[in-house]
C-alpha cells in the first residue's frame, strides 16, 4: 500500500521541504512505521516515543479523523491522503 | 579578548548574548526557535569547541534535543531519537526540565531531568541518552505528585569529585541522592516542610516541594534548598536540613545560586508567596549572603526602582566562573539583568523578550 502524507508548513523541513511525502503500510501505524524510518525527525514530531499521535496533532485519512479509538489502527488504502494538522489547541499565548 | 555567551531561553525562543568586553556590553540581537520554548539550556565547557544544549518544546510537535557545537550558529538534532523512555515504559517525555554536564572526570557524560519525573544519562555528549532505571523503578515514584509547573525533575547535581554521588530535585517530590551512580536512591528532605498539610504531616520523608539545590564545589556537603516556602542549608549533604531563612523579606521563591569562589556566599531571589507571585514589596532585589545564611542583604543597585511584578524562575539566575564573579537573572517581564561584580551593582544587558525560563552563562574563548 502506498499513500501520501500531507504535511503543513512547519513540518516540511523535516521532509527536505517537500509538502509531501510517499508513505508505505497498510494501517496508520505501519505507515508512520515506514515513515520513520526515511524521515524519523518528521515521525517523531507527530507520534511519542511509545507510537502514540501527539495529543495535539490532527491526522485525517482521506478526510476521515484518526481521533478516538485505535488511531494506528486505521486502514490506510492504497493512494489515500493522509492529511496532517495541528491542532488549534496547544499553543500557550 | 575572551568570549562570554549567555543563553536565555524563553517562552517564545532563545537569545543568545556575547560580551568580547569582559561582560560590560552584550549583544543580544541573535534569538532562535522562534515561538518555542525552551524550558532548558546548558553549556558544556569540557571539550573545545564547547557545545551548548537546548531542550525546546515545539508545541505540537513534542519535546526536542538539540545542540550546537558553533556557539549557537547552527543546531544539529540527533537523527536518532535522543531521549526517550523506552517502548513499553508507557511513558512519554513531556519537557526537558534540566541538561547539566557531569564534572570534568566524565566529559563525555550529560545528566538530564525531564517530565514526568526521570532522570536520562548521556555518554556520548548527548547524541543518545538513557533512562536511570534505578530512579524510575523508585518505590516512591507512584506517590509522586506534580509541582505547580508539572511532574518535572529540574535540578541535578553532580558532585565534584565522586562521580557515583547524585542529587536530583523533583517537584513535589524532594530532594533524592544517589551515591552509586544511580542504581539506588534515597529521599533526603528530613528537616523540610510542607507548609499547607496539618501539622502533624509537615515533615514527610519525599513529597516536598523543593524548587532549586545549590552548592559550592569545595563544599559538596553543605546544599542550600529553597522550597515552596522555606529556605534551607544542610551541612550532610541532604541528610538533614535546618532554615536559613531569617533576614529574608520572604521564604517563597525559585531561584538559588551559589558563588563559584566563596563557598559562604549564596544569592537568592525571594517572591513575596505562592499566591503572590512577585517581588516582596514590588521591589526587584537580589539577596545576599555571605555567611551561609545566618544573614541577608538586599542588592538593588541599578535595579529598576519602580514597582516590578516579574518574578525569577528556577532556572533562570546563574553566576559565572570569572573573578569578579558575574551574576546574571532573567525576569519573567523578558528583561536580563547582569552584575559583574559579585551582586554589588547591576545593568540590563536585554529587555523586551518573553517571559525567561532559563539561563546559563559560560566564558568560551
Amino acid at each position: 500500500m502506498t499513500s501520501r502524507l500531507l504535511l503543513p508548513a512547519a513540518l516540511r523541513r523535516y521532509a527536505g521541504e517537500q509538502a509531501e511525502v510517499e508513505i508505505r503500510g497498510g494501517t496508520l501505524g505501519a505507515a508512520l512505521d515506514d515513515l520513520a524510518e526515511r524521515h524519523p525527525q518528521l515521525e517523531r514530531r507527530l507520534r511519542d516515543e511509545q507510537g502514540r499521535l501527539r495529543p495535539h496533532v490532527l491526522m485525517f485519512v482521506d478526510g476521515v479523523s484518526v481521533r478516538g479509538g485505535a488511531p494506528m489502527e486505521t486502514t490506510v488504502s492504497d493512494g489515500a491522503e493522509v492529511f496532517v494538522a495541528p491542532a488549534v489547541s496547544g499553543g500557550s499565548g | 579578548m575572551s568570549l562570554a555567551i549567555l543563553l536565555a531561553g524563553t517562552r517564545k525562543g532563545l537569545m543568545i548574548a556575547r560580551s568580547a568586553d569582559d561582560r560590560r556590553t552584550w549583544a543580544t540581537s541573535d534569538f532562535q526557535f522562534l515561538n518555542q520554548e525552551v524550558y532548558s539550556v546548558a553549556i558544556d565547557t569540557r571539550h573545545d569547541p564547547p557545545r551548548i544544549f537546548a531542550g525546546v518544546g515545539t508545541g505540537h510537535w513534542g519535546p526536542l534535543l538539540t545542540y550546537s557545537d558553533d556557539l549557537g550558529k547552527s543546531w544539529t538534532e540527533p537523527v536518532a531519537p535522543p531521549i526517550g523512555f523506552p517502548t513499553g515504559s508507557d511513558a512519554a517525555v513531556a519537557r526537558v526540565w534540566q541538561l547539566q554536564p557531569a564534572t570534568a572526570q566524565q566529559p563525555d557524560v550529560v545528566y538530564a531531568g525531564v517530565e514526568p519525573h526521570a532522570l536520562f544519562r548521556s555518554d556520548d555528549r548527548g547524541e543518545s541518552f538513557s533512562l536511570v532505571e534505578g530512579l524510575w523503578e523508585h518505590p516512591d515514584r507512584p506517590s509522586w505528585q506534580p509541582g505547580g509547573g508539572g511532574a518535572c525533575l529540574h535540578t541535578v547535581l553532580t558532585h565534584p569529585t565522586d562521580p557515583d554521588d547524585l542529587i536530583v530535585v523533583m517537584s513535589a517530590a524532594g530532594v533524592y541522592r544517589s551515591q552509586d551512580g544511580g542504581a539506588n536512591w534515597k529521599p533526603a528532605n528530613r528537616g523540610i516542610q510542607v507548609a499547607n498539610v496539618p501539622e502533624d504531616q509537615r515533615f514527610p520523608v519525599f513529597g516536598q516541594c523543593v524548587h532549586k539545590v545549590a552548592f559550592h564545589p569545595a563544599t559538596p556537603q553543605r546544599l542550600f534548598a529553597q522550597n515552596h516556602f522555606g529556605v534551607y542549608r544542610s551541612e550532610d549533604r541532604g541528610d538533614s536540613w535546618a532554615p536559613i531563612e531569617s533576614g529574608l523579606p520572604s521564604n517563597f521563591g525559585f531561584a538559588m545560586v551559589a558563588h563559584p569562589h566563596r563557598p559562604d556566599v549564596l544569592y537568592n531571589f525571594p517572591l513575596q508567596a505562592d499566591a503572590e507571585r512577585f517581588p516582596p514589596e514590588a521591589r526587584l532585589r537580589v539577596y545576599r549572603t555571605e555567611d551561609a545564611g545566618a544573614s541577608w542583604e538586599p542588592l538593588s543597585r541599578g535595579l529598576p526602582e519602580d514597582p516590578y511584578y516579574g518574578a525569577v524562575l528556577r532556572d533562570s539566575m546563574v553566576a559565572d566562573s570569572l573573578d569578579p564573579v558575574g551574576v546574571y537573572f532573567g525576569t519573567r517581564l523578558g528583561e536580563v539583568y547582569a552584575s559583574r561584580d559579585d551582586g554589588d551593582s547591576w545593568s540590563m544587558i536585554a529587555e523586551h523578550l518573553p517571559d525567561v525560563l532559563s539561563v546559563r552563562v559560560a566564558e568560551v574563548a
